[in-house]
């Protein structure tokens, strides 16, 4: 029972990076119609930022954890904002007529050299920086179940983030016109909301998102490397894919599923853990094969 | 204007240079490094490089050498597509006569059969994996370090004296990590210890905490794990964030600044082994570091650097003696028995492995890896966990 409760634990705050991530691809292919392929690498800058918060912050002799926490969390998604609406300017922006095709390669490229950039120029960039432990450590156990409790306070972060996100989009009038864009450009633009202004914002945000997974990410397992957002971007699009592209509960749901599918594959199959990814992404494609528009599909939810 | 004319002023030109040159000198003879250059293991790429060179720069100044050497030097990038290219193109080039190869054994394996086909004596100079002399009986390939064999069987032996009984393995799925999984799993059974439970995982995996659960379940007294930096540092780091409180064992892939680096002070106590001895504790590793620091390199020679610098002179050694001829050279390599070197005394059994291998111990204290017998974990002020 108690490693049932650990298992859990671990799975949820997996599922809640991937829900994050998956999050951002939901967003952009809600405004735009485009997958954003540089997504993954964004959350790997995002975290690498923050760590030189970090340095500046200690540099400049700010030694208390708080104030050092915060300045790497306004580094990591402030600096990401910026280079996700910079993305979405340079790279969709501009091949917006063009086939879908062509802004995932461009931006799929567009991440390969962000990841370069990180190892050749991040100082020790190829190899593995430790990330500070700036949240508190104390935990608590219960047999071989053990609770720290930072993890909940990520894990508290992350959902009012969540939550915040979907008041914004459901009652702000940026919300309204990131709806309102999503639903029928043309009418959106004719109504007078500036398109080019409503992309380029909903970029800032679901980077600085990612930005946020890839700090939360860091704090997690206190440790960054410039190949952190390689796979945690595939595994958000494919849980954004799960949930039904364009669905923001879709994209939660597919990062909690496939975070529980992973668990499910490592505990399941006992001394072959090798093969959870194996199994998490078969599992997927299964799902796909049975569900093509994703689990919650455009019918059903509200899109974005 | 008629081509011959041109070409004979060429010829009579040529003819005097070459009558102008010292009646002495010596013929060229051209030796291959190959290793990793670029990337991230490129650091010991780059000191193998500097210690063959320093290996032929000593003997080019040497008046009684019988040759002039020449280093022809290969970066494979710790791939093998890439290594089998250039493997091809040293081996296909006859003017070189042998090679000193490959530090990755990814890459040292995947050239085994090139160097064969083209019939190129090669002397290994840091990949560890057994299969890289055992799996075939080719005659051109040799090596002068010790495998993950002899480690495996030293570090099984150092953890079992220490009092430890049971295990649980945690090794990257790569033939170094499988490698390191069979022979350490081999010795530590035969001599008493158990393997509570063996995981297989990812080389680029980011999250254990799944497999973490399940072994902390098994409550082992040490977590193996066989596999390279990276992900070293990962699981070390969410062993502590789930509790684990076990004594972690690493390998040669761990016993690296980024290790230490990566982890900070959860480092400390950390054991792995690791082919070889620092250079200092070398049998000729004070001749070693003096001439090498002569030269004024940018990179250090790194753990590798010395046995590059033996194969390269064991290779040289031979040509002196039998000769500029591939199949002479890889004759009297079959040959070799108590060469000294800088490294000990190399002897190569019917594999071309050398089987006199030092394997050193090591213990992270206060942020440095540090051989086990001078550590204050050995003298026992301080313990490995659970002692």
């Amino acid at each position: 029972m108690d490693l049932l409760a650990q298992y859990v634990m671990n799975g949820v705050m997996l599922g809640l990076m991937y829900a994050l991530v998956a999050l951002g691809f939901t967003l952009f292919f809600g405004v735009l119609n485009v997958i954003q392929f540089a997504h993954g690498d964004v959350l790997t800058a995002g975290a690498f930022a923050g760590l030189a918060g970090y340095a500046v912050a200690v540099h400049a002799g700010v030694e208390a954890a708080l104030p050092q926490l915060l300045t790497v969390a306004l580094a990591a998604t402030l600096s990401m904002a910026l280079l996700g609406a910079v993305l979405g300017r340079a790279l969709v922006l501009p091949l917006k007529g063009a086939p879908a095709l062509n802004v995932l390669l461009a931006t799929l490229m567009g991440g390969t050299a962000l990841r370069e950039c990180i190892r050749l120029f991040y100082p020790g960039g190829s190899q593995p920086q430790r990330f500070p432990a700036l949240l508190p450590s104390a935990s608590w156990s219960l047999g071989r179940f053990t609770v720290r409790l930072d993890n909940l306070l990520m894990l508290a972060t992350g959902v009012g983030l969540i939550l915040g996100l979907s008041l914004v989009l459901q009652r702000t009038r940026l919300g309204l016109a990131i709806r309102a864009v999503a639903q029928d450009e043309e009418t959106a633009r004719t109504m007078g909301i500036d398109f080019r202004r409503v992309v380029l914002l909903t970029f800032a945000v679901g980077s600085a998102l990612a930005a946020f997974a890839g700090v939360m990410n860091g704090l997690y397992y206190n440790e960054v490397n410039f190949g952190s957002g390689l796979l945690l971007g595939v595994i958000g699009f494919s849980a954004a894919v799960l949930g039904g592209l364009g669905n923001l509960s879709g994209a939660l749901l597919g990062g909690f599923l496939f975070a529980g599918l992973q668990t499910l594959g490592a505990v399941a199959m006992p001394f072959a853990s090798a093969y959870k990814d194996v199994f998490a992404f078969g599992m997927v494609i299964l799902l796909l094969a049975w569900r093509p528009t994703g689990l919650i599909g455009e019918r059903l939810g509200e899109r974005v | 204007m008629n081509p011959r004319v041109v070409a004979l002023p060429l010829r009579l030109t040529l003819l005097v240079l070459l009558l102008a040159l010292p009646a002495g000198a010596k013929e060229v003879v051209k030796l291959a490094f190959i290793g990793p250059l670029t990337g991230g293991n490129s650091a010991i790429g780059l000191g193998g490089r500097n210690s063959a060179d320093l290996a032929v720069k000593l003997r080019n100044a040497d008046p009684a050498a019988r040759y002039q050497y020449e280093l022809v030097v290969l970066d494979d990038e710790c791939k093998p597509d890439t290594g089998v290219q250039v493997a091809t193109k040293a081996a296909a080039d006859r003017s070189i006569i042998a090679g000193v190869t490959h530090y990755c054994s990814v890459v040292a394996m995947a050239t085994v059969d090139t160097f064969h086909r083209l019939a190129l004596p090669t002397v290994v100079w840091g990949a560890v994996l057994p299969d890289i002399t055992y799996s075939h009986s080719y005659k051109e390939i040799h090596r002068v370090n010790g495998t993950m064999v002899n480690q495996n069987e030293t570090a099984a032996r150092l953890m079992l004296k220490q009092g430890y009984r049971r295990w649980v393995v945690i090794h990257d799925t790569t033939d170094y990590g499988k490698g390191h999984n069979k022979y350490f799993t081999q010795f530590v059974t035969a001599g008493g210890g158990q393997i509570l439970g063996t995981f297989g995982v990812t080389a680029d995996q980011q999250d254990f905490t799944a497999e973490l659960t399940q072994a902390k379940a098994l409550n082992p007294e040490v977590i193996f794990f066989g596999g390279l930096t990276p992900i070293g540092v990962r699981i070390r780091a969410q062993m502590d964030k789930l509790g684990v409180n076990a004594q972690f064992q690493g390998t040669s892939g761990i016993v690296s600044d980024d290790f230490i680096k990566g982890l900070g002070p959860l480092a400390e106590g950390v054991v792995a082994f690791r082919e070889g001895a620092p250079a200092e504790k070398l049998p000729g590793g004070k001749f070693f570091l003096e001439k090498y620091a002569e030269q004024k390199y940018s990179n250090p020679p790194e753990a590798y650097g010395p046995f590059a610098f033996a194969a390269a002179s064991l290779l040289m050694d031979t040509i002196e003696k039998v000769g500029p001829d591939r199949k002479k050279v890889l004759a009297a390599l079959g040959e070799v028995k108590g060469k000294d070197s800088i490294v000990g005394a190399i002897t190569f059994d019917d594999h071309g492995q050398n089987t006199v291998a030092a394997i050193t111990a090591y213990v992270v204290q206060d942020g440095k890896w540090l051989v086990w017998e001078d550590s204050e974990y050995a003298a026992g002020k301080r313990r490995l966990k659970g002692r």
